[in-house]
């Protein structure tokens, strides 16, 4: 009887441990969440610039917004999207969005049919070190410039593997700014040649679809970089 | 019988009507020598020509995201706003041309006006310009709490640059981030590259206040020129 207690007690005591050894051994711990946001800007009556080819901007941004998604989920990472139809939502919104999402990179994307090339652009807002517990809506993202940039630099080293010429530049836009998660904006411009013909429209279904693979292979490689250690 | 009170009555009305009549007769004579002696001075003098001075603008490059300074020989006219307006006239009428490397119609009408106001601190969101030796013009972002804090320009110190456009302008613009952003930049850096004092420059459209040029550069914030002007081709 007194070696039944004991052996009771030494079963109870050793299960847990047992549980946590187990775990310790599993072949692959669960990864942390990687969320991406997707803003295709402008929608509904805003309809941002028209392109060459007569269509508006905002069909083009929810049209890679759709494209990158697809690409993205396929290799495992969570999207979230500020809209998936034309619908006009709100700078302020957007923000909400990205912010609600807690995630690990924002992508405001544009398109333009000035300059050549994709430019990324990050907030021009001056960094702070320490962000503060309730940051300023309008400067939420200066916690958060030192990671856009470093954002902007992975995806601009994507896309110039990928053989396109880039810009990189801070400017203020007011969904950005607000966000607080690394986040780039995107416009994509014609590829054009030295002598400025263009190369390769916006609506060539080659470029959209090499931006887009760039893109996500930008944002593998930062998942790559977020969970290192 | 006319009554005695009567006579006396017609009487004064009679001196009065005639004390009236000389009155309006003088003044009469008087406003005619005033018109005439008017016409007399009033020789139309020839419109005087300002002098011709060296403008520095900053003129946007589409092709490579770029501004490039230039040196142009214009009569600036002596007052400060009416001097802005004129420079920011002449880059807006390089865009408007027909070859320009950052195209945008419109020309020089549309800066409707320009005004100088003395410039209040910024907000906790703006940046400290860039150092004195550096070469970029630095535009940053502040709160918009450019509200002057005095009524009376100071003789020395930084001013607020309010440039209102005309709506057919901001309608026409390209749309895309980096082509508004140039826009903005070289309004900005030609601003400050002229009228040293200016260090801060906010844009109304048509008198009102407007969210973005385009859809995409926010023009609801007071925007920082550094003290600095490029000597060299920058990038925004």
């Amino acid at each position: 009887m007194r070696w039944t207690k004991w052996t009771l007690a030494a079963l109870l005591l050793a299960g847990p441990a047992a549980e946590l050894v187990a775990g310790q051994q599993a072949p692959s711990a669960p990864q942390a969440r990687f969320v991406v946001v997707l803003d295709a800007a402008h929608g509904g009556d805003e309809t941002g610039g028209r392109l060459a080819n007569g269509q508006f901007e905002k069909t083009f941004t929810l049209a890679l917004a759709a494209r990158l998604r697809s690409l993205l989920g396929a290799r495992g990472i969570q999207v979230v999207t500020t809209r998936e139809s034309d619908a006009a939502v709100e700078p302020e919104k957007r923000a909400e969005i990205a912010n609600h999402a807690a995630a690990q990179a924002c992508l405001s994307l544009h398109a333009s049919e000035s300059g050549s090339g994709v430019h990324l652009f990050v907030s021009s807002l001056p960094p702070v070190l320490q962000p503060a517990r309730f940051p300023a809506w309008k400067t939420a993202q200066s916690a958060w410039v030192a990671r856009s940039l470093k954002l902007a630099g992975v995806v601009n080293s994507a896309l110039l593997q990928a053989g396109m010429s880039t810009t990189l530049a801070r400017t203020t836009l007011p969904p950005v700014d607000s966000m607080t998660c690394p986040a780039v904006a995107v416009e994509i411009t014609p590829e054009r040649s030295s002598l400025h013909e263009t190369t390769s429209g916006l609506d060539n279904k080659d470029y959209q679809a090499r931006v887009a693979t760039a893109l996500a292979s930008a944002l593998v490689e930062w998942r790559t970089e977020a969970h290192q250690p | 019988m006319i009554p005695r009170y009567q006579r006396i009555l017609f009487a004064l009305l009679l001196a009065a009507s005639v004390a009236m009549g000389a009155t309006l007769w003088h003044l009469r004579q008087r406003a005619h020598e005033r018109l005439i002696a008017g016409q007399d001075s009033a020789p139309t003098s020839a419109p005087e020509v300002a002098p011709a001075e060296q403008a520095t603008l900053l003129v946007a490059n589409d092709s490579n995201g770029s501004m490039l300074t230039q040196f142009l020989s214009l009569p600036l006219p002596a007052d400060p706003g009416a001097r802005a307006r004129a420079v920011l006239g002449k880059l807006l009428d390089l865009y408007a041309a027909p070859d320009a490397a950052h195209p945008v119609p419109g020309g020089a009408n549309s800066v409707t006006q320009v005004f100088l106001l003395p410039a209040a601190e910024l907000g906790s969101g703006a940046a400290k310009p860039k150092p004195a030796d550096s070469k970029a013009v630095v535009i940053v972002p502040g709160e918009s709490s450019a509200t002057p804090s005095s009524s009376q320009t100071p003789q020395f110190g930084p001013q607020l640059a309010v440039v209102n456009l005309s709506g057919t302008f901001v309608s026409s613009h390209p749309a895309g981030i980096e082509t508004e952003m140039l826009t903005v930049l070289s309004i900005c850096g030609t601003l400050h590259a002229n009228l040293p004092r200016v260090t801060q420059v906010r844009f109304l459209v048509d008198g009102a206040q407007r969210s973005t040029l385009a859809g995409h550069a926010d023009l609801t914030r007071t925007y920082l020129a550094a003290d600095a002007i490029p000597a060299e081709e920058i990038r925004p």
